[in-house]
């Protein structure tokens, strides 16, 4: 898994690459985490070229979510490709975050 | 990490219960369902399945990482696939796992549970057993297109 981080004024951008298990989402949720903790809370996270993702993966997700919810930020989802879309699905969670069809739309939102 | 291919229609591998085994043990299935003719939605479910399971068996059957060994077997039928886990770890109770409350609000949210939450929603059949000291679990997978005109 490979993640590149850009920032687009206020809006930090994530675009994570590859597959998204119990081995690799501990280094998605820390550098998620970094990015709080250095007051990045409006997040972007492009997920159009992860190939997997598992629940594991989705833990890390809502609890970054929780974590800028907190302090007034969001993370709002990019481009899921389809098999982010379809976990994303089955585990309601299409409802608990803001998903965009492209990266663009997810940075203008803000 | 041990692979056989005991008939063409049988696989094992045996692999260490290791985070890092989890893609490879993915990537056989996926083999074993292209095999079986299965799609491509398909071969995500079962390798969904069994990722889960996997982590379920590292993470609360031995409590943590290289604790002991994972066996896959798939038995390749055409248009089905069978996947059976086995572990030597302690018995795992299914009914013992809360549900996800998928309508909890962010707050109360909880991801615990979602794995065989995900198991059972993907698959089309998951049955848990406990025999020779350790668990047993087979899963399921048909091609829905299978039969159809």
């Amino acid at each position: 898994m490979q993640i590149a981080t850009q920032e687009q004024g206020q809006v930090a951008i994530v675009a994570v690459n590859g597959r998204v298990d119990s081995a690799t989402a501990p280094d998605l949720e820390n550098a998620l985490k970094k990015l709080v903790e250095t007051e990045k809370t409006q997040i972007v996270l492009d997920l159009m070229d992860v190939e997997y993702m598992s629940s594991a993966g989705l833990r890390a997700m809502v609890s970054t979510l929780k974590s800028v919810k907190r302090v007034n930020g969001d993370l709002r989802v990019a481009n899921p490709s389809p098999r982010v879309d379809e976990v994303l699905r089955l585990a309601v969670l299409t409802s608990i975050f803001s998903i965009y069809r492209s990266r663009d739309e997810a940075v203008q939102s803000f | 990490m041990g692979r056989a291919i005991d008939s063409p229609m049988v696989r094992t591998l045996t692999v260490p219960g290791r985070y890092s085994s989890l893609e490879p043990t993915c990537k056989f299935v996926a083999e074993a369902a292209a095999a079986a003719g299965l799609g491509e939605r398909e071969s995500a479910h079962c390798q969904l399945a069994v990722d889960e399971a996997c982590t379920n068996i590292i993470e609360h059957g031995y409590g943590g990482e290289g604790r002991g060994d994972i066996r896959v077997r798939c038995d390749i039928a055409p248009n089905e696939l069978t996947i059976t886990i086995r572990d030597s770890a302690k018995h795992f109770d299914p009914d013992a796992v809360p549900q996800p409350n998928l309508k909890a609000s962010l707050e109360e949210m909880a991801i615990g549970g979602l794995g065989l939450y995900f198991m059972r929603n993907v698959m089309d059949a998951v049955e848990f057993s406990y025999e020779a000291g350790g668990n047993k679990l087979v899963l399921v997978k048909k091609n829905p297109e299978a039969g159809k005109p």
